[in-house]
């Protein structure tokens, strides 16, 4: 098979893939929601209730598409396609599992290997905000444009310590690449060993990045009845909250991958040359692997989510700014000192 | 203070534990995952039902006596009586042929309750002389449309041959008077024949 088709085939399925957790994401929310408050949960549409965001889905469709009629319309478009397309794009550089041999040819279970990973899922991931800036600014609504004025401030206060705690991950592995980032932790500790803290503030940041709570600070249904989406109805509406399950699916990938492994499991060269299974089987049970540690993640964002409050929005930037940044640069000077004497560095 | 449980309200310094945030933030993880294996507080409904008491003050139901005749005499009491205005009715004479049908002379041809408006207070119940409306232990169904709140006949009647089961809310005392045949109203429609009977 060409290489080509393969990318081609690979995008198709992570895409496809992507569709359904973010689907299920939603249906997960509602129901970690309930078993949290004591509650059942949506469960009449079919077994279990598993046609529930099925159900969403037709309803967001059905619904009645509104353009306020003073606001710019062209942006008022644009903006969800934006926050969904650029939510799309953070889950290329993800490596997924190991390699699989088909025949002659060899591939990677990631769709592109970029030497530059780490830079390039930043990039992305700040023009995310553009799609909830433009959004907000053309709904021509205060409530929107003050749930996108505090959108891209969140952002890049958080970007900041984000891009330090990331800092010192990449002095202690070397590479920007997520794939060495892994291969890295095939055996041995993850690196969430050796950057605790970096691990915290990353975790902090990502919450902040996706616009989660206790940092929906945009959203605040109770303050500024959805922020930036106040304006949008129907797909649209639909595409900005999907975007933000895509989010969260993405960010838990690279928060696996960064400090968890990614799809290493403990014991697996020590398990394959006990059982003797091939690289083949090797690879579909690392996939697992790290859908089990993205999964879990995803339980953690929506677990946080319905225990703790929405920050007020000067503690969010006290967060931010007067500890957050101040750590994380304390993480880099000690994970220096520390390379430096244990002789990594010279 | 009744329940013992309220604290006094202290505005002491954090400490620096409690100003990490982050072990608050565990503990709170940890509340919220325990209610994960909590019994629910709800049910699933139509399939699950909560048990109701045996008074319960659910749809109404117009009774009809033992030999099938409905007991309504179209009185209004019960539309006088109720404080939500939800009863109406139209009233009508028997005819010679209907004598099966009606208990009294007088019966409603049209008997409606705005379920809606119905706060089901039970006041029509105990303002009825004839015993002819009772509180069921049946919850309203909902449904879309308004007019559709709008019970007639056709759904208060009992049916002749499914008849609900009303002793439950029917006091020791009230029991007690309906045996009197001393008032006229507590005459079976046999014992009326039989009065009848022997007045000739
Ligand atoms: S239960 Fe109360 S409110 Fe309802 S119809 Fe009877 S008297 Fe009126
Ligand atoms: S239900 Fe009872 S109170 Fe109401 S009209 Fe009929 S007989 Fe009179």
């Amino acid at each position: 098979m060409q290489p080509l088709l393969i990318k081609a085939i690979l995008v198709v399925i992570i895409f496809v893939i992507t569709l359904l957790v973010a689907l299920y994401a939603t249906f997960a929310e509602r129901k970690v929601s309930a078993i949290m408050q004591d509650r059942i949960g949506p469960n009449r549409a079919g077994p279990f209730g598993l046609l529930q965001p099925l159900a969403d889905g037709v309803k967001m469709f059905m619904k009645e598409e509104l353009i306020p009629s003073l606001s710019n319309k062209w942006l008022f478009i644009i903006g969800p396609c934006i926050a969904l397309l650029t939510s799309f794009m953070t889950g290329v550089v993800i490596p997924w599992g190991g390699s699989i041999t088909i025949g002659e040819t060899t591939f990677d279970l990631q769709i592109t290997d970029l030497n530059i990973g780490i830079l390039y899922l930043f990039g992305v991931v700040s023009m995310g905000v553009y799609g909830i800036m433009i959004g907000g600014w053309a709904s021509n609504n205060k409530f929107s444009l003050i749930g996108a004025i505090r959108a891209s401030s969140q952002m890049i206060s958080y970007e900041i310590a984000m891009g330090l705690a990331i800092i010192a991950l990449v002095m202690t592995t070397g590479t920007l690449s997520l794939k060495d980032i892994v291969m890295q932790q095939d055996a041995g500790f993850a690196n969430i060993v050796y950057q605790p803290v970096g691990f915290l503030i990353f975790l902090i940041c990502a919450f902040a990045e996706t616009n989660r709570a206790p940092f929906d600070m945009p959203e605040c249904e109770t303050e500024l009845i959805g922020g930036y989406h106040t304006e949008y109805s129907s797909l649209k509406l639909g595409f900005y909250l999907f975007a933000e399950y895509i989010n969260m699916f993405v960010s838990s990938a690279v928060i696996a991958c960064f400090y968890f492994g990614g799809y290493n499991f403990p014991f697996q060269t020590e398990l394959q040359n006990w059982l003797g299974f091939s690289n083949n089987v090797l690879s579909i049970l690392q996939v697992l692997a790290m859908f089990g540690k993205v999964l879990f993640f995803i339980f953690f964002f929506m677990w946080v989510r319905w225990t703790i409050p929405r920050f007020r929005y000067d503690q969010l930037m006290t967060l931010g700014w007067k500890i957050l940044l101040p750590l994380a640069l304390i993480n880099i000077f000690i994970t220096g000192i520390v390379m430096y004497f244990s002789g990594s560095i010279n | 203070m009744l329940t013992n449980r309220s604290k006094q309200v202290v505005k002491k310094e954090m400490t620096w534990v409690e100003k990490a945030y982050l072990p608050a933030i565990f503990q709170g993880l940890i509340i919220t995952f325990k209610h994960i294996f909590k019994k629910k507080a709800t049910i699933r409904y139509p399939e699950q039902k909560r048990p109701i008491a045996p008074v319960y003050r659910g749809q109404h139901v117009l009774k009809r006596d033992e030999s099938g005749a409905e007991r309504c005499t179209a009185c209004g009491l019960c539309a006088v009586a109720c404080p939500a205005e939800a009863i109406t009715m139209v009233a009508a004479e028997r005819t010679k042929d209907e004598v099966s049908l009606y208990r009294e002379e007088k019966y409603a041809s049209v008997y409606e309750i705005n379920m809606l408006r119905c706060i089901f207070c039970g006041l029509c119940e105990e303002a009825c002389p004839k015993e002819a409306i009772f509180l069921t232990d049946r919850i309203v169904p909902s449904t879309f449309e308004r007019h559709e709140f709008i019970f007639g006949k056709d759904i208060l009647v009992e049916p002749v041959n499914e008849r609900l089961d009303v002793t439950k809310r029917q006091t020791p005392e009230v029991l007690e008077f309906k045996k009197d045949k001393k008032h006229k109203h507590n005459l079976t429609f046999l014992d009326k024949v039989i009065v009848k009977k022997s007045r000739h």
